[in-house]
């Protein structure tokens, strides 16, 4: 019987592979950029999340628990910045003239 | 372990893939994507490799900060560029591929056909690596055994600045490097450039103090930092330096000069350039690399920022 | 356990590696820009189950420096569309809205 940090680990980092195969399923399949955007940084920022959480029991010593939660808060907040930056490449907010010039596929 | 090999196939055909595209892509900016996330790739296949120390230099500075030079100057080539549709003659092509094909090969049997255990100066590295305070071997390799190279590198940085700088056309000498201004920024950019770089600090002072005992160093740190300033650059919140500005260039020289001081300290204090005294190693190699990491990080953001361009008073750049 | 985390490393990888492939490929420059921020949430992931699954030390910096630097090559795939694609000239002068900055020398990061 395993110990049960192994069960959470395992229960945990399967839950974030399924959410990153969700994320790659959602950008092969979602019919344009923004929708694909959004598959890509909500289910990947989840997956990678709950992966960070399945290796905390893995991992012995308190400065590796923060390290680990440092590396998830961080893809967080670039993840989010990104998202929107990328957005405003596809679709400019109302209001100011389209620079880039590349419609949604 | 068996299971790494799947790991390591995995990597290694994604990389493989990467590569492939980087030679077919048809524009020089998809190129240069793809360039990039052959870089953050590479990185991994670093850590298989044992080399994290690679893996840091390779994220930053080789996908990273390279990344982003290659796809500026792609983007600021004509739309239309008659290099990007030419293409050499089929001959040529085929020559080029095999000579590639030949390099690959005689690269693949030096490995593969060397005796085991492969010849290596490690255990000579790791033994006297206590008396140099340092934990890493890379660091010692770097600042104790083999310093003078590591002078050399940093002097020849300045001189790269100098010879990037020197691009400059005569009237445009004085004014601001140009090549990182980019049209307005919106909001999204601007709070990313606010909100990011505090991290980037204390990541790169971290990678610094880290570097004496793991993976890391100065030149890491100096990567992050420099990424972080030019992040802030194309945001439009700072604008990068003139080139007549004293302080960035006593910045720029700082590293080297203190390298130097402290080493021909040591012709007096231990006999030899760059030596340390005993017991004063780790301390006097932090304050070289502290020194380093400050250079270093505005060289390269002064190499990405470009040749300055001429100031035009009636325009404001971003 | 150490052979489960590998596995899951695999399995995350062949996901970045199929997103890779639509990314690249993808019939408008925008999706491109997918491609920095698939490898910086799916790289770091197989990275952190790789590290923690071979016991490699320092993964954790290797982590953060990889996730930084995806951001940070996402603002070059985005500000890198201001090429001359769609017929306007490159931008040189800025309307901009920034209000007027002080003229400090802008060294140092941050």
């Amino acid at each position: 019987m395993m110990p049960v940090q192994d069960i959470f680990t395992v229960a945990a980092v399967t839950l974030g592979s399924l959410f990153f195969l969700a994320g790659t399923v959602g950008l092969l399949r979602f019919p344009d950029t923004l929708t694909r955007l959004h598959a890509l940084t909500k289910a990947d920022n989840l997956g990678l999340g709950l992966v960070v959480l399945g290796l905390l029991p893995q991992v012995s010593s308190p400065l590796g628990w923060i390290g680990l939660i440092a590396v998830w808060l961080l893809a967080l907040l670039a993840g989010a910045t990104v998202g929107q930056l990328v957005a405003g490449a596809v679709r400019p907010p109302d209001g100011t003239p389209a620079q880039r010039g590349n419609p949604p596929a | 372990m068996s299971l790494t090999a799947p790991v390591d196939l995995g990597l290694a055909l994604l990389l493989l893939g990467l590569a492939v595209w980087v030679i077919a892509a048809s524009a020089t900016y998809r190129a240069a994507e793809g360039f990039i996330a052959y870089g953050l790739v590479l990185a991994l296949v670093w850590v298989r490799l044992g080399s994290v120390d690679v893996a840091l230099t390779e994220a930053a500075l080789g996908s990273g900060l390279t990344g982003l030079l290659l796809l500026r100057a792609a983007a600021r080539l004509p739309p239309a560029d008659p290099a990007e549709r030419a293409r050499p003659a089929k001959g040529v092509r085929v020559l080029a591929g095999l000579l590639c094909a030949v390099v690959t090969a005689g690269l693949a049997a030096v490995v593969l056909l060397l005796p085991e255990p492969a010849p290596t100066l490690a255990p000579a590295a790791a033994a006297s690596l206590p008396a140099t305070g340092v934990g890493n071997p890379v660091t010692g390799v770097l600042l104790a055994y083999r310093a003078v190279d590591t002078l050399g590198e940093s002097i020849v940085l300045v001189l790269a600045l100098i010879g990037l700088w020197s691009l400059a056309p005569d009237a445009a000498w004085g004014g601001r490097p140009g090549a990182l201004t980019t049209a307005p920024a919106g909001s999204a950019l601007r709070f990313l450039a606010q909100v990011l770089p505090p991290f980037g600090i204390l990541v790169g002072i971290h990678l610094l103090w880290v570097g004496a005992d793991h993976p890391g160093g100065k030149f890491q740190g100096a990567t992050v930092l420099a990424a972080m300033w030019v992040l802030v650059i194309i945001a439009g919140l700072r604008r990068p330096p003139p080139v007549t500005s004293r302080a960035t260039r006593w910045l720029v020289v700082v590293g080297s000069l203190i390298f130097v001081g402290i080493g021909a300290a040591g012709i007096w204090l231990a006999e030899a350039f760059l030596a340390y005294p005993d017991g004063l190693a780790k301390p006097l190699i932090l304050a070289i690399e502290a020194a380093l990491t400050l250079s270093v990080a505005v060289i390269l953001g002064l190499l990405l920022a470009g040749p300055p361009e001429a100031e035009r008073p009636t325009e404001r750049r971003s | 356990m150490p052979e489960f985390l590998l596995a899951a490393a695999a399995f995350v990888l062949a996901t970045v590696a199929l997103g890779l492939v639509r990314v690249l490929r993808g019939p408008s420059d925008a999706d491109r820009l997918l491609a920095a921020q698939l490898l910086g949430t799916g790289g770091v992931a197989a990275l952190l189950l790789l590290g923690v699954a071979t016991a490699e030390a320092a993964v954790g910096d290797l982590a953060l420096v990889l996730t930084l630097l995806a951001a940070f090559a996402s603002v070059g795939f985005v500000t890198g569309l201001g090429r001359a694609d769609a017929a306007d000239p490159r931008p040189e002068a800025t309307a901009g809205g920034d209000p007027e900055r002080p003229d400090e020398a802008g060294r140092g990061p941050g």
